[in-house]
């Protein structure tokens, strides 16, 4: 087959910006540790209202400092309505839907999620400005998916002896499941 | 040919054209109220529950029903002109016509009459009326109905003409067709076993994370379902308009073959925020999605070459000065060329999209919404509008009517979808999500930050749909009132290089569908058994709308 001089050049530099953007998306997996949230744990949809976890969302501080946040999301609202954690800490995120599929975004950030009834999604972060951030359903989910939001308030809160009070990286790497 | 049967061709490929022109009317309408409806502007038929009705209309309408029955219409221009036979069984042909058109019929009455707003994803437990799901399985049977009249008619010509190369129209639209078929097989499965059995009622539950892999096995490659006969069209068609030759015919066939490849085992790349599904397999399915840029580099490079020897051939001699000589006045070639400046951006988009780690901060926002506007919303839909302007007359036998709003439509079509698509990815970084009703979220100041890129957007919309009503206009102006004349004939560009061009493997068919059909089993296979094998919990269904 004949290809010409410059198609050839240029073929060549088409494979050269894919194996760029390959090797980047490389880096960051396994260079930073990134990971899109891939979390594989079920439950069953009917009982999320009662669950054990799920059934009392809210926030729980570790000695660590880091925290860990279990949210239901549902039609058309999140429980709870708002969210305090500490700054520049990881924060895991853990959710699920008694109903429909929901999105979890918190704006402006790299924490995102997709909540589907049956699973539970989860992935941790770090936020590393303090202040008041919107938490947004990103998935249609009926008629009153563009009221279905929530605030999260990231704050200083005093750290646990001993432990570094980091701030490394803008914003965190969303590590999934570790 | 007979004359009859030249008539009788006509007949089937317009048959299927109006009806992807109608589809497109109803969804330009919707389009433009949900527009303004996004700036906010007090409408006195605004609600949410319209505007969700009215959003799954426009995704279906356009993405599904438009797209497919134009696709139908030119497959059949194209293997009648380029293969010099009428296509058989031409009584399977017309039925798979009306079987689409009644599938079609069923689920736009379903959403319309608001038993059905689950927007063109319908993921599970959304549940709309059952006959929005058997009147989309319908659609699907009508295309693969139309697949076989393809294959077959191209396998009599192979009969009849032994030794023969397959001219590369019929190339492109056989690579169209393996793919799709590749496609539907998630859907179809997702539709009949999953379902339709679970909205009548005859199981209780379903797994809406088994029905989102099933959904995204289709959904992905369902994009190069709509791109390659715009390729085709890119390739084939385009570089005669201009006036100039085919750059390379065996690169041409080798992207194609390339899509018939890499188009279907990527879907995971959508469920990259999804839980349930393994970080290893997402990671598989975005490599195989970054390789699927190659063909579409190669094709930049051969189209513009040809147009570049469209402008040589009309004497240019300067280094960019070609650009002139070419017909931007004609808006067959315009809207093409447009198609595929807008086509570049989008590319990069979709690489963004795709990539593993960035896709979590554009993921379901409205980023998403301007990314797939530049693509099938243009790349494929101002190429199909162009193209029409090209095969009307010459399947009526009538002049172009109003063509002055024909040389102006994809001038407007790129304004308004420049303004539409910068506003939408730029308040999508900014964190707004896609498919809301309101983005106000009771006054909170960061969505504040999106109130100007809404109404940039509105503008944008506005611009769209005067281009759109320009398009439905001229094609109903030359279907009923075009002055009658003598059809010009219907003819693909010739490749620059002849015989020594020859790659005889790329013609195999069987062979690319073999390795295909092994990479969607390799890519899915495993996930899905190993999906099964969990303990899981189904959902009933819910229709909150």
């Amino acid at each position: 087959m004949h290809v010409d001089l410059y198609e050839k050049i240029w073929m060549y530099a088409a494979a050269g910006i894919i194996v760029v953007f390959l090797a980047a998306m490389g880096y960051t997996t396994v260079g930073r540790a990134m990971q899109p949230p891939s979390h594989v744990e079920t439950i069953d949809p009917a009982s999320v209202r009662t669950d054990e976890e799920f059934g009392s969302p809210g926030v729980t501080l570790h000695e660590d400092g880091t925290a860990t946040v279990v949210i239901q999301a549902f039609m058309f609202a999140f429980l709870p309505l708002e969210i305090r954690v500490p700054r520049g800490r990881d924060i895991t995120f853990r959710m699920t839907s008694p109903d429909v599929i929901h999105g979890f975004q918190i704006v402006q950030t790299n924490g995102n999620t997709m909540v589907v009834p049956g699973y539970v999604s989860q992935f941790t972060t770090r936020f590393d400005r303090a202040g008041e951030y919107l938490i947004v359903c990103n998935e249609y989910c009926g008629v009153g998916h563009h009221v279905m939001s929530a605030t999260l308030i990231v704050e200083d809160m005093p750290g646990p002896s001993g432990a570094p009070d980091e701030t490394e990286g803008a914003p965190g790497g969303t590590e999934g499941d570790r | 040919m007979t004359g009859g049967g030249k008539h009788a061709a006509r007949k089937l490929a317009l048959a299927n054209l109006w009806v992807a022109i109608a589809a497109f009317a109803a969804a330009s309408g919707m389009a433009f109220m949900q527009s303004l409806s996004r700036a906010n502007l007090d409408l006195p038929f605004r609600s949410a529950g319209v505007y969700y009705m009215s959003v799954t209309a426009h995704g279906v309408l356009m993405a599904l029903v438009f797209t497919t029955f134009f696709i139908m219409g030119f497959g059949y221009v194209v293997a009648e002109r380029a293969l010099g036979r009428p296509s058989v069984p031409r009584k399977l042909a017309w039925a798979s016509w009306w079987v689409a058109l009644a599938g079609t019929a069923m689920s736009a009455w379903t959403i319309l009459w608001g038993e059905a707003s689950v927007l063109y994803t319908f993921y599970p437990p959304l549940m709309a009326h059952p006959l929005f799901y058997i009147g989309g399985a319908l659609l699907v049977v009508g295309s693969w109905g139309w697949c076989w009249v393809m294959a077959r008619t191209w396998m009599v010509w192979k009969k009849e003409n032994p030794g023969v190369r397959t001219p590369l129209p019929v190339h492109g639209m056989l690579a169209t067709i393996i793919v799709w078929v590749l496609a539907t097989i998630g859907v179809a499965a997702e539709v009949l076993i999953l379902l339709i059995p679970w909205s009548l009622g005859i199981v209780d539950t379903i797994d809406p994370l088994l029905a989102r892999i099933l959904f995204w096995w289709f959904g992905h490659p369902l994009v190069y379902f709509w791109l390659l006969p715009a390729y085709v069209i890119w390739y084939t068609i385009t570089p005669r308009i201009a006036g100039g030759k085919l750059f390379s015919d065996p690169l041409a066939r080798l992207a194609f073959v390339l899509f018939i490849l890499l188009s279907t085992p990527v879907g995971f790349h959508h469920q990259l925020l999804d839980p349930g599904v393994q970080a290893g397999w997402k990671l598989f399915h975005t490599f195989n999605t970054q390789l699927i840029l190659f063909p579409s580099f190669v094709t930049a490079f051969t189209v513009i070459a040809s147009f570049e020897i469209a402008g040589r051939m009309k004497g240019a001699r300067g280094l960019l000065n070609w650009l002139e000589e070419l017909p931007w006045g004609d808006p067959a070639f315009s809207s093409v060329a447009l198609a595929m400046l807008m086509f570049a951006v989008g590319g990069f988009g979709g690489a963004i999209n795709a990539a593993y780690g960035m896709n979590a901060m554009v993921h379901n926002t409205a980023w998403i919404q301007g990314h797939f506007h530049l693509t099938v919303g243009t790349a494929v839909a101002l190429t199909f509008m162009g193209t029409s302007y090209y095969l009307m007359p010459r399947l009526t036998g009538r002049e172009l009517e109003l063509s002055l709003l024909a040389r102006i439509q994809p001038y407007l079509w790129f304004g308004g979808m420049l303004l539409f698509s910068i506003a939408n990815h730029l308040t999508g970084l900014a964190g707004m999500p896609r498919r809301v009703y309101d983005a106000s979220y009771g006054g909170s100041e960061i969505a504040q930050q999106w109130v100007a890129g809404t109404g940039i957007s509105a503008v944008g919309g506005i611009l769209l749909f005067i281009s759109a009503a320009c398009y439905v206009a001229v094609m109903l102006g030359t279907g009923l009132a075009g002055r009658r004349i003598d059809p010009e004939p219907i003819e693909f560009a010739e490749p620059l290089q002849g015989e020594n061009g020859r790659a005889p493997i790329l013609d195999r068919f069987g062979l690319w569908f073999t390795v295909a059909a092994i990479l969607v089993i390799a890519a899915y296979a495993w996930p899905i058994a190993e999906h099964l094998s969990m303990e899981r919990f189904g959902s009933p269904g819910f229709a909150p709308f």
